[in-house]
């Protein structure tokens, strides 16, 4: 099997190349994308960093005539707004885009393609938010955009829509990374990594990634209620017709409060990754730390009204949310004692990550501690919505999360550059981080505690803030002058620093183990994991693997191959051919800003036209996936023989589209939560006309949805049998089509007014969620017929079927559902 | 306490300057949690410097108990009196037995106050009240969400649309106060200011009749 290293670097680097030039906006190699979703997302920290400037510059001095409320209204919006979405989700993501692979002993992600089609929905987001921005038509109504503040009658212009529309786009790229990054865990790993072998990073990524599929869809479809109150006039959040502004506040809660989690675990994962290496020990409490983050991601759901404390909750409640968010101290708290415990027992030595970590530890434990007391409801009362508040989310946030990843920076820029650490910059700019920012936010806690609230544009003399205030300023000039400084600190070693062998950390992760910086497919052979994937010699490994000693230690076919393994046992179960640089992703992206751009200026026509465009994208760029014709066993090295991912019983995809149905199922959920909310709580219900559609019409439309199984069941078995599944499609596409334009006549005929009542207005969300969903449904069908008249679907190869057949029973049960509460809520009234 | 007028907790919208058994009582849960907080932010800090510089000390306890210690015993002293204290304050403030009512109506960018015991008299960005007696504040909004809040008397509570949220405020002395929109409203919300006075039991009625009503 030995083989000469550069040979095989140089046969696999043909597969793998993505081209130069222009071409690179083909990419879809985890190490491209992962690296531009980093530095696009540093592009918007500055960004972020900048408008906090103007925001310091303007509260520096009372009455200070800087900039007026317009202008600052929109500058603290997007420092939020740029700093949550634009900055710490994406970053987290690149991070775990670029590296995930690499220590879990993978070539690459589930779906390339996908990634690259979520960076372009991130860029894209951002460039209207930014574009806004510049235009002083920036969403001014704060990051989390309460109405009926944002509504169009107290917000007339595009700002907020911008903010709904904008954020909504990021958030699909949010969406379908958290899929690949779940899918790509459990089954893209080393042969021999089970689970509890994982990394310690995998099972942070592991579990930020579900809590970003469940976490996300509450918000995008409160954003989506939203944006049609202000284009279409349905009152889903106006109390005078049955809405309720705290519907917005829940749906907003119910995923900021988990954003926060999602944005802490990975930054503590990479935290749980350096400190053993510069512990010189494995990290103790491995298992107390996974239960430690599972809890954590519970107990995140449970607590988001802790943000919402003072709106009028009823005090049971209150005591609810106070006693859980108090209790999410004790999983924080295993974590820093694990991290304790493993410096405790090794050997510790300084560097400059351990320095960061330093500076996280006690940023982030008092800021740990101001969000226990701000769990203490009496206090939470008097300081919500002051200073205090914006001080104890900077300690958690840059406590939390900047300090962590600067401390990942340092660690991992020479994987990323081959180029060994330099000190003479790092050590001065870590203590002007460090004291700019405990200089601008620990005086701010007491300027909180001296009444000023947030988002004031301005303060008097008398009001006794105005040396706090201008201490805070002159701390956020030194803070800018720290990241400036980390800046050219990495730019310099970039340059400057000395090439290395392999493993300059002495680590003992797999992402040492090949050459740096990274080569395309990352592992010229992949390795077996005997034992947990922390305890490696990567220094050993690395050349085994380069002379392709390893699995699949080949170039074949032209093929970019990697291992699919068992999700819990780690044993391979079969050889995925991943996809070819492509530029489908970017035309998709484009597609989707046309639609997002049309529907900003109210086209929606266009909005409509391009839609389906991005659809026909996505159906076309399935036309050739996968093989045309079946393989059998392909050798995978080391006398194992295993099946093309095409050919498999357990093919990523599937998976995949198991955790897309788990985020439209929470969008279901959410609205399902809307409707009940608002029936109990709203003013002015019950509503004054209801449905009244009779019998056949409905029963008309179940047996459409119910066609959908059936056709699917029809099509496989067709298949299965040697015959074309031409019936069971055709089925499938006649109970679609007549399920959707029934809805359509149930919409137009049986329902009032949408516009008049919240009841209706939210009756008219459930069908059309059904409906939009059954018209999805029509596009596997449509992609079936396509691969099976291409010759991409046989007897073995029958992961397109399987996939409708998944949609089709989703897409039944969710109709059903939706149908069930929209007819059944006006007899329940 | 002796860093007290060093950092200085006086000002008209203090926290810590309470002027009444509510605020006052919020104050002192403050004051101990916060002193609690620096001291472990202290002790956390001076742990992990124990543990890089003296490892060798450190390793004489045990993996499981570094994180059975600092992880389950630690947060499960500290916790629970947190919480049976937050339970005891707030269960004080709560609204339990009938007594004067203010309406707090609030817009953009004021506040109108009514007083159903006194003829319905309506004040503009003015609060009057009286000392040494609870007032629950019925708070409502015309708009936009606001929140109605006099620092040195309790803590703050929306105005939502279409909802009414009670506040419970007792000023012990008569006096002047200021009081703000806490929730971000708009344009003016840094403006959205109202001043709170505070009169003898005796003197309210009048002060309240002296004011026109529209």
């Amino acid at each position: 099997m030995t083989q000469d290293p550069i040979r095989l670097h140089k046969a696999l680097s043909r597969i793998w190349a993505t081209a130069p030039g222009f071409g690179r906006a083909s990419a879809v190699n985890h190490s491209i994308v992962g690296m531009r979703f980093m530095v696009t997302a540093a592009f918007f920290f500055a960004v972020g960093g900048m408008l906090a400037m103007l925001i310091r510059a303007q509260l520096a001095t009372p009455q200070s005539a800087f900039i007026g409320p317009e202008i600052y209204n929109q500058i603290f919006t997007m420092h939020g707004t740029i700093m949550m979405f634009l900055f710490a989700i994406p970053m987290l993501e690149g991070l775990a885009i670029y590296m995930l692979p690499k220590l879990l002993g993978a070539r690459d992600l589930a779906f390339p393609r996908l990634s690259a089609y979520g960076y372009w929905c991130y860029l894209f987001g951002g460039l209207i938010l930014l574009g806004a921005l510049f235009a002083g038509v920036a969403p001014d109504s704060g990051w989390f955009m309460y109405t009926p503040l944002s509504s169009s009658t107290y917000s007339p212009g595009i700002n907020a829509d911008v903010w709904l529309l904008g954020v909504t786009f990021v958030e699909i790229s949010a969406m379908t990374l958290a899929v690949e990054l779940v899918v790509s865990i459990l089954k893209l790993r080393a042969p021999g990594m089970t689970l509890s072998r994982m990394p310690i990073f995998a099972w942070y990524i592991l579990v930020t990634a579900l809590m970003m599929v469940v976490g996300f869809p509450p918000l995008i479809l409160g954003s989506i209620l939203l944006e049609m109150e202000r284009a279409f006039d349905l009152p889903f959040f106006d109390p005078n017709r049955g809405g309720d502004p705290l519907l917005w506040a829940h749906l907003f809660w119910l995923f900021g409060h988990p954003e926060v989690y999602i944005i802490f675990l990975p930054a503590a994962g990479a935290l749980s990754t350096i400190i053993p290496v510069f512990a010189q020990r494995p990290l103790v409490g491995y298992n107390a730390v996974v239960i430690a983050i599972i809890v954590l991601g519970f107990l995140s759901f449970l607590i988001w009204a802790h943000h919402m404390f003072t709106v009028g909750i009823p005090h049971l409640s209150l005591a609810f949310f106070s006693f859980g968010s108090a209790l999410v101290a004790v999983p924080t708290a295993v974590q820093i004692f694990a991290w304790l415990g493993t410096l405790a027992h090794g050997r510790p030595r300084w560097d400059v990550p351990m320095l960061y970590i330093a500076g996280f530890l006690v940023i982030f434990v008092l800021g740990g501690l101001t969000g226990v007391m701000l769990a203490i409801v009496p206090f939470n009362w008097q300081v919500h919505d002051t200073h205090f508040v914006v001080a104890h989310f900077h300690y958690v946030l840059v406590g939390g999360f900047v300090f962590p990843m600067l401390a990942a920076l340092y660690y991992w820029l020479p994987q990323v550059t081959g180029k060994l650490p330099m000190h003479r910059l790092s050590v001065p700019a870590f203590w002007l981080l460090f004291i700019g920012f405990n200089l601008t936010f620990l005086v701010m806690h007491w300027t909180g505690l001296l009444g000023m609230p947030r988002r004031v544009y301005t303060f008097f003399p008398d009001d006794g803030w105005t040396w706090l205030n201008l201490t805070s300023s002159i701390g956020g000039f030194l803070l800018t002058m720290g990241f400036a400084l980390v800046a050219m600190d990495v730019f310099l070693q970039r340059k400057l620093g000395k090439a290395f062998r392999r493993d300059p950390w002495n680590a003992a992760t797999l992402e040492w183990a090949m050459p740096t910086p990274a080569a395309p497919y990352g592992f010229a052979s992949l390795p077996r994991v005997e034992v947990r994937a922390d305890r490696l010699a990567p220094r050993e490994i690395g050349p085994e693997l380069a002379a392709g000693r390893g699995y699949l230690g080949h170039a074949r076919n032209g093929w970019q191959e990697t291992l699919g393994v068992h999700r819990t046992t780690g044993e391979p179960d079969q050889i995925i051919i991943l996809p070819r640089p492509t530029y489908e992703p970017l035309y998709a992206g484009l597609s989707t800003l046309t639609a997002v751009l049309a529907m900003l200026f109210q086209l929606y026509f266009v909005a409509l036209a391009a839609a389906v465009v991005t659809a026909g994208l996505f159906v076309w760029g399935a036309r050739d996936a996968g093989q045309r014709q079946d393989h059998g066993l392909m050798p995978a090295g080391h006398g194992l023989d295993l099946p093309l991912h095409t050919e498999a019983p357990d093919p990523p995809p599937l998976l995949a589209l198991a955790f897309a149905l788990l985020a439209t199922g929470t969008i279901l959920a959410s609205l399902l939560f809307g409707v009940v909310y608002l029936w109990l709580n709203a003013p002015n219900w019950p509503p004054p006309e209801v449905m009244a559609p009779g019998l056949l019409l409905p029963a008309l439309i179940a047996l459409g949805l119910v066609a959908g199984p059936v056709g699917a069941r029809l099509a496989r078995g067709s298949v299965s049998r040697g015959h074309a599944p031409w019936l069971g499609l055709a089925v499938q596409a006649v109970g679609g089509v007549a399920a959707m334009a029934l809805l359509v006549l149930l919409i137009q005929d049986a329902l009032p007014d949408p516009r008049a009542h919240a009841y209706a207005a939210t009756s008219f969300a459930l069908l059309g969620y059904a409906w939009l969903h059954v018209g999805i449904a029509l596009l596997f069908v449509i992609s079936n017929a396509q691969r099976w008249a291409g010759g991409y679907i046989s007897p073995r190869r029958m992961l397109d079927l399987r996939l409708t057949r998944l949609w089709q029973d989703y897409v039944a049960a969710a109709g059903l559902v939706s149908l069930a509460v929209a007819m059944g809520l006006p007899a329940l009234l | 306490m002796a860093a007290l007028p060093l950092l200085g907790c006086a000002g008209e919208l203090s926290v810590l300057q309470p002027a009444g058994p509510i605020a006052g009582s919020i104050a002192t849960l403050s004051w101990a949690m916060m002193i609690g907080s620096l001291f472990l932010t202290a002790l956390m800090t001076a742990i992990f410097f124990f543990v890089v510089w003296w490892p060798r000390r450190a390793a004489r306890i045990s993996a499981r108990a570094w994180i059975i210690g600092g992880g389950l015993i630690l947060p499960g002293l500290v916790l629970p009196p947190l919480v049976v204290a937050a339970v005891v304050v707030g269960e004080r403030m709560m609204p339990h037995d009938p007594v004067p009512r203010i309406e707090a109506h609030a817009r953009q960018f004021f506040w109108t106050f009514r007083y159903p015991d006194h003829g319905g008299a309506e004040t503009r960005d003015l609060l009057h009240l009286p000392a040494g007696q609870p007032v629950d504040i019925h708070i409502t909004a015309e708009d936009v969400m606001h929140a109605f809040w006099v620092p040195r008397l309790a803590g703050k509570l929306d105005a939502v649309p279409g909802h009414t949220n009670v506040l419970r405020l007792q000023a012990d002395t008569p006096g002047r106060l200021e009081g703000l929109c806490a929730e971000f409203c708009g344009l003016g919300h840094a403006h959205m200011r109202f001043e709170v006075r505070v009169h003898a039991p005796d003197e309210f009625a009048a002060a309240v009749a002296a004011e026109t009503t529209p």
